[in-house]
């Protein structure tokens, strides 16, 4: 659910935070949940291996087998040039895939950018390379060191295996204990993980052929519901599944005291819906609000 | 992503304005061109190709994030329409974090680092330099006293593999044999390469496990330097110390330089967070983070120098004076850039 909705409803998500622009208009924004991004985490190191797979299988069909320029010790110009390329693919994927999706526009790697996350500056401001670049260097202790540590059975050597365990743990584990699920690259760099979903924008709801006439409601029966009923309302007719047209406006007639002929379902909330928000948005300009049924 | 290919370039007028029976809706069907069109600039600007933008549009971007940031407020207040309403809170934040997202380009930022940057950032923690400093200089005299008092410590320091026939007692034609060139340049390039992405990560490990107070970055530290003591040791028991210093001299005073910037920035973090002074804890780290990172992406393009220096001149230059006069006027131009480089006026704060 939408922080807005939350917000407006007054039952703020635990991940909700606002956001003041220099307009002064109050933002609202969503924390990105700490699951969210160790799946968009997850995603960016299968691109990452995927990446040097299809590196490596592309130098092999290039006809340059490098474990024979490795032992024959003797490697011509090319074989040297493609050496190096590889260590310089590796190192970059290592280091450069972070920094350079984070430093463009959308600010979030592909990983991210698949699960609705970007990377925003803490206090508002404008995200600059330098946070980029300090939030990503210390990514190295974060992410790859404890990586290679599993990876390379680093358990197996005792008590400083251990000691190097625990002292790991706290980086994987540092953003679990901080409300805004920071990690310490985020601490270092002043930044923050937010949601940035894009949303369509969709057909306005009152296009629907006026109604006013065959329907008509009066103040009693329109004051029975508030704001929320009437988003609920807007999310069944926007999603027009016609068993629940049927069970929610059996809902509203039993409630208003209406009976209503088969097959007149969706005409009748698309009046209702008409008239109850044209009902609470005149509240509304007059400075009354109705949250839902039971204010 | 894929609708957008086949997605009409005109923003088509809303239907009949009048036929909504809504106030709210009215409100919204007379403003939703605008919206259309900031949403189109938006999302150029987020795919990176802000050339896809007419003139026309880019000149009017203020005034339709304005437009679009204030139907928000009124629709707040006068509309329910809860996916109007979910539509442009998202639309404002988008453009919101590209109007005010960075305003430098790659290259902008890489000429103001060049040019002042990176060496204000390098002198603001001199301290900490200072104090990577000392602690090199204690690790590599206590490596050199450790092994001179028992040489089982030199084992005990260097991994076997690194050593390579440089051990205690070594007859100094193999220690002569190890500082001289290899030759030809073959393979020197896939040699400065490796060398560059060893280095670098050993810098980004110093700089990012100084998050814990700065002590494991001293650590780190004070065992490279050890190291490099006990090596220093070995070569001048065989009489070959001014050698040894030449041969590491050519690449050492930019890759120890470089190391030591890691180190002190890393430091810069743990030292801030220790101690933060009067500001609350995690904006002065920011800041000191933001400072050391500046100090980090300049250590990678010492390690790439470094790296060329080390694969290319030392094993292409033989004789001890030439090493030096390199390693020298290496040492003299980072000084110098670092000490000598204002950034010049900003214009706007």
């Amino acid at each position: 659910m939408s922080a807005a909705m939350n917000f407006m409803r007054g039952e703020p998500d635990k991940r909700d935070r606002m956001l003041v622009t220099p307009e002064g208009l109050a933002l609202p924004l969503t924390v990105g949940s700490r699951g969210a991004r160790a799946g968009a985490l997850m995603l960016d190191i299968i691109f990452i291996v995927l990446g040097i797979i299809v590196f490596f299988i592309v130098m092999g069909l290039l006809g340059f087998s490098l474990i024979d320029v490795g032992e024959s010790g003797g490697a011509g110009p090319i074989a040297e040039f493609l050496i190096i390329l590889v260590i310089l693919f590796l190192f970059l994927a290592r280091y450069g895939y972070f920094l350079w999706f984070e430093l463009g526009p959308r600010g979030a790697t592909p990983g991210k950018r698949l699960l609705g996350l970007r990377v925003a500056a803490r206090d508002g401001g404008q995200l600059t390379a330098e946070m980029v670049i300090a939030r990503n260097l210390v990514r190295d202790v974060e992410v790859f060191l404890p990586l290679f540590f599993l990876l390379g059975g680093g358990e197996d050597q005792g008590v400083a295996g251990l000691a190097a365990f625990i002292w790991l743990a706290i980086f994987v584990l540092f953003p679990f204990f901080n409300k805004d699920a920071l990690r310490a690259g985020d601490v270092v760099a002043g930044t923050w993980v937010v949601e940035a979903k894009a949303a369509k924008l969709k057909e306005a709801m009152s296009l629907a052929p006026d109604r006013s006439r065959d329907y008509q409601f009066g103040e009693a029966e329109l004051s029975v519901y508030g704001e929320h009923e009437l988003q609920v309302l807007e999310t069944v007719l926007r999603q027009d599944q016609p068993e629940a047209l049927r069970d929610v406006a059996e809902a509203i007639t039993g409630k208003i005291g209406w009976r209503l002929g088969q097959g007149d379902e969706r005409e009748f909330l698309e009046a209702f819906y008409a008239a109850l928000r044209a009902h609470l948005e005149s509240g509304m300009r007059f400075g009354k609000r109705k949250r839902d049924k039971f204010s | 992503m894929a609708l957008s290919l086949f997605r009409k370039n005109e923003i088509e007028p809303p239907a009949d304005i009048e036929a909504a029976s809504l106030r709210s809706d009215k409100f919204r069907l007379e403003r939703e061109v605008d919206w259309q069109r900031l949403d189109q600039i938006v999302t150029a600007l987020e795919k990176g190709r802000p050339k896809r933008i007419s003139d026309d549009d880019l000149l009017n971007l203020p005034v339709l994030y304005r437009k679009t940031a204030s139907s928000l407020a009124v629709a707040r207040e006068t509309s329910l329409d809860a996916s109007t309403l979910d539509y442009l809170e998202a639309l404002v934040r988008r453009a919101w974090f590209q109007i005010y997202g960075p305003r430098v380009g790659f290259f902008g930022w890489l000429k103001r680092f060049f040019l002042g940057g990176w060496s204000g950032a390098i002198r603001a923690i001199w301290l900490d330099i200072c104090i990577a400093f000392a602690v090199m200089v204690a690790g590599t005299i206590v490596g050199w006293l450790l092994v001179a008092r028992d040489q089982e410590w030199f084992y005990a320091l260097v991994p076997g593999g690194m050593a390579g026939g440089r051990v205690p007692g070594a007859p100094r034609e193999v220690l002569e044999e190890t500082l001289g060139h290899q030759g030809g340049a073959d393979g020197l390039g896939v040699f400065a390469a490796s060398l560059f992405s060893n280095n670098t990560g050993v810098a980004i490990m110093a700089f990012a496990l100084g998050f814990a107070f700065g002590i494991p970055t001293l650590l780190l530290l004070v065992y490279n330097m050890a190291l490099l003591g006990a090596m220093l040791w070995v070569f001048d028991d065989a009489g070959l110390g001014t050698e040894f210093a030449a041969w590491l001299s050519v690449h050492g005073t930019t890759e120890l330089g470089a190391i030591m910037l890691a180190g002190a920035a890393g430091m810069h973090v743990g030292r801030t967070m220790a101690f933060p002074g009067d500001r609350s804890i995690l904006s002065a780290m920011q800041s000191a983070g933001v400072r050391a990172a500046q100090v980090m992406a300049g250590c990678t393009i010492m390690l790439i120098v470094a790296g060329l220096l080390e694969g290319y001149a030392r094993q292409l230059v033989d004789g001890t004076g030439a090493r030096f006069a390199i390693g020298g006027t290496m040492l003299v131009l980072w000084t110098l850039y670092f000490l000598a480089v204002r950034s010049p006026k900003e214009r706007e704060a």
